[in-house]
């Protein structure tokens, strides 16, 4: 994580308030964003995931000044900028398709920004040496940017975006468009380039796998609102809603009632008349029917069924290398995946058929609200 | 493996051969519709412009390059000598400014034209092709006499400022140059839009995103993106309006009336009440060497731009 601690509060370099953006006219209205807010802090990378039309996109236009929000405000240290065009904020972004321009070279592309900034050209020459430098392009600066890979135009890119020092880097699922080995090659660049600028990162991906790895924090966004910001670790391990826990990872999900709470746990009946206990977000107050959900390797299989806290049948036994998964069918009907990190002395071995347990781990099983 | 390679290579080699025959072949139909229908035509001018006039039309089979002469001088009767009379000139240059005006008002209208037809839906856009091409759909000639009834003394426009009490008097309009280049503009101005659009329509619009984004005011943006990469469509827009209004005959006619002469018409003289054949040639080949020659400097000078950005 380096210089900046995600979990203290820090000074906020973009404060999104109660921005809603409406798309079409009369009945053909569609929020696109339905009153979000949230603070982006300063050096920070912060990722908004979420699968595509839930708003992430249309919430990074408002922020370059492509789009204007239909209603609320948009601050940049403190300062309104949401009326600004985008050539009057000190935010740059790197486009999905990388939108480089044909007619210059790589060199022309990343001074392009600063000669618009009206900077003197011996400044503007010695910053772009500076950029093709930090995304390694040296030796091909000259190039027109279609005599280059995809790879080299991405890094052309961030360049271009690093180049006049924004205040805020904006990037648009800038990884897509590459293969799986240089998508993460690319993942551990782009960490080591927000490191030595020290620029805020605004990063949208619907790869949940991409913003857990990368990210300082995560907004989670569907249908236009945010649902749950935190750490990767608290959206994976505590997500707040069902959504949430369903987009990332694997995720069971039991359906059961509540029949007893205390200090923060409840204890739950699923359909196998089994009781679990489950922990639920604070300000949630869980009732009646719900969910449980228990990710797959927050659960363990025991050979003895009676120690297990439910109980099932193993259907089936998937081999994926790095680890098993065991497919439970629990009593009442659920079905139930635990994940078993394989390793060459712990064989645990347990047959398609065989009457198993399955426990979970201190505080694996969490109610959501739906 | 030698052998094989060897085998292989000759394989290859004849293979190669017969494609390459196959390729002249193919290209035979439009070497002969080149040949028969531009090269000859243009060897007989040649030939014919080297040659004397007949006196009722027609030439005589005599060498003589009078016609060129007579381009910048006229023999005098009296004493035989050479005069230098620029009428010709003064004409060729006159049709050059009509050309180049018409050129750059047809591009200061048409650019903005173009590109608000490529920035609407793309559902809308072909209604808008559809409509800058409805001109085409009625014959110049008709067209052109038209605004010659707009234009004219008792015209549309004279008549409603009068009767509007603005003027007292008509304007004149019809038979200036005021009314041969209005023609030319309105003849014109389609050739213009239309590889303008159809330049702008291919514009990346996420690249006008990305310059704006980098700083760049509208202005900017305009000079440095915009125009750049839809100069194929400036310069081919350029051509088909510039070449053709040099050329222009119907319009200097019917709307100079006769007066202000455009090279067309010069040249259409020479083989109508004129008589000289041999004359008509050779202004006809004038005209297509600085045509040629105006032609390399533009290209060369806007593919240079092209390449530097």
């Amino acid at each position: 994580m380096g210089k900046c601690v995600p979990d203290q509060p820090g000074k906020s370099a973009i404060e999104v308030r109660g921005v809603r953006k409406v798309f079409g006219t009369g009945d053909a209205q569609v929020a696109a964003l339905d009153t979000v807010s949230v603070s982006i802090r300063e050096n920070e990378f912060f990722t908004l995931l979420g699968p595509s039309g839930c708003g992430k996109t249309t919430l990074l236009r408002l922020i370059a000044g492509f789009d204007f929000p239909s209603e609320g405000e948009i601050l940049l240290h403190g300062q309104d900028i949401a009326p600004l065009p985008p050539f009057k904020r000190p935010v740059n972004t790197v486009f999905q398709s990388y939108a480089l321009f044909p007619h210059m070279t790589v060199a022309e592309n990343i001074g392009f920004g600063l000669e618009m900034l009206g900077k003197p050209k011996s400044e503007i020459k010695a910053r772009v040496a500076e950029m093709l430098k930090l995304v390694k392009m040296e030796a091909l600066s000259a190039r027109r940017t279609s005599q280059i890979s995809g790879g080299q135009q991405q890094r052309v890119a961030l360049a271009r975006a690093l180049a006049p020092q924004p205040k805020v880097l904006l990037l648009d699922e800038p990884l897509s468009a590459l293969d799986y080995k240089l998508r993460k090659e690319m993942q551990i660049e782009l960490k080591r380039l927000q490191h030595q600028t020290g620029i805020t990162f605004i990063f949208v991906t619907h790869d949940q796998e991409e913003a857990l790895t990368m990210s300082d924090r995560i907004a989670v966004m569907s249908a236009g609102k945010i649902l749950q910001v935190g750490t990767p670790r608290d959206i994976y391990d505590r997500p707040a809603e069902r959504f949430v826990a369903d987009f990332i990872g694997e995720t069971n999900f039991l359906k059961g009632t509540v029949v007893s709470k205390k200090s923060g746990i409840a204890m739950v009946k699923i359909a196998s008349e089994a009781t679990v206990a489950a922990g639920f977000p604070e300000n949630f107050d869980p009732s009646g029917a719900v969910t449980v959900v228990v990710r797959p390797e927050h659960a363990d299989l025991v050979a003895d069924a009676a120690k297990g806290m439910v109980s099932g049948t193993l259907a089936n036994v998937v081999y994926f290398g790095t680890d098993t998964h065991y497919h439970v069918k629990l009593e009442g009907g659920d079905d139930f995946i635990v994940r078993h990190q394989n390793s060459r002395s712990g064989a645990v071995s347990f047959e398609p058929g065989a009457k198993v347990g399955v426990v979970f781990e201190d505080d694996g099983a969490r109610i959501l609200r739906d | 493996m030698a052998i094989t390679f060897s085998k292989a290579a000759v394989f290859e080699a004849e293979a190669e051969k017969a494609t390459a025959r196959r390729h002249r072949l193919l290209s035979l139909p439009a070497l002969v519709i080149i040949g028969v229908f531009g090269v000859l035509p243009l060897l007989i001018i040649l030939i014919y412009s080297f040659l004397a006039a007949a006196p009722y039309g027609g030439v005589q089979w005599k060498f003589s390059t009078d016609a060129y002469l007579n381009f910048l001088f006229q023999r005098d009767i009296f004493d035989d000598t050479l005069q230098f009379t620029p009428d010709f000139l003064i004409i060729y240059l006159r049709s050059f400014l009509f050309a180049v005006v018409t050129t750059i008002i047809c591009l200061l209208l048409g650019f903005p034209t173009a590109y608000f037809m490529a920035t609407r839906p793309p559902a809308q856009r072909n209604w808008w092709v559809l409509l800058m091409t409805i001109p085409f759909w009625s014959n110049l000639l008709v067209r052109t006499l038209a605004i010659m009834f707009i234009i004219r003394d008792e015209g549309l426009i004279n008549n409603a400022l009068m009767a509007l009490g603005v003027i007292e008097k008509p304007i004149t309009m019809l038979y200036t140059n005021f009314a041969i280049q209005l023609g030319l503009l309105y003849s014109f101005l389609p050739f213009m839009v239309l590889p303008l659009y159809s330049s702008l329509e291919k514009l990346d619009f996420r690249l006008v995103e990305a310059a704006y984004d980098l700083y760049a005011t509208r202005r900017q943006v305009l000079w440095r993106v915009i125009i750049p990469l839809s100069l194929p469509g400036i310069i081919a827009g350029c051509l088909l309006v510039f070449i053709p209004a040099l050329g222009a005959y119907v319009t200097p006619l019917i709307l100079g009336g006769g007066i202000h002469l455009m090279i067309g018409d010069l040249i259409a003289q020479q083989f109508g009440s004129g008589r000289n054949w041999p004359l008509g040639c050779a202004q006809a080949l004038i005209l297509m060497a600085a045509v040629l020659v105006a032609l390399y400097f533009y290209v060369r000078n806007t593919s240079g731009k092209m390449r530097h950005g």
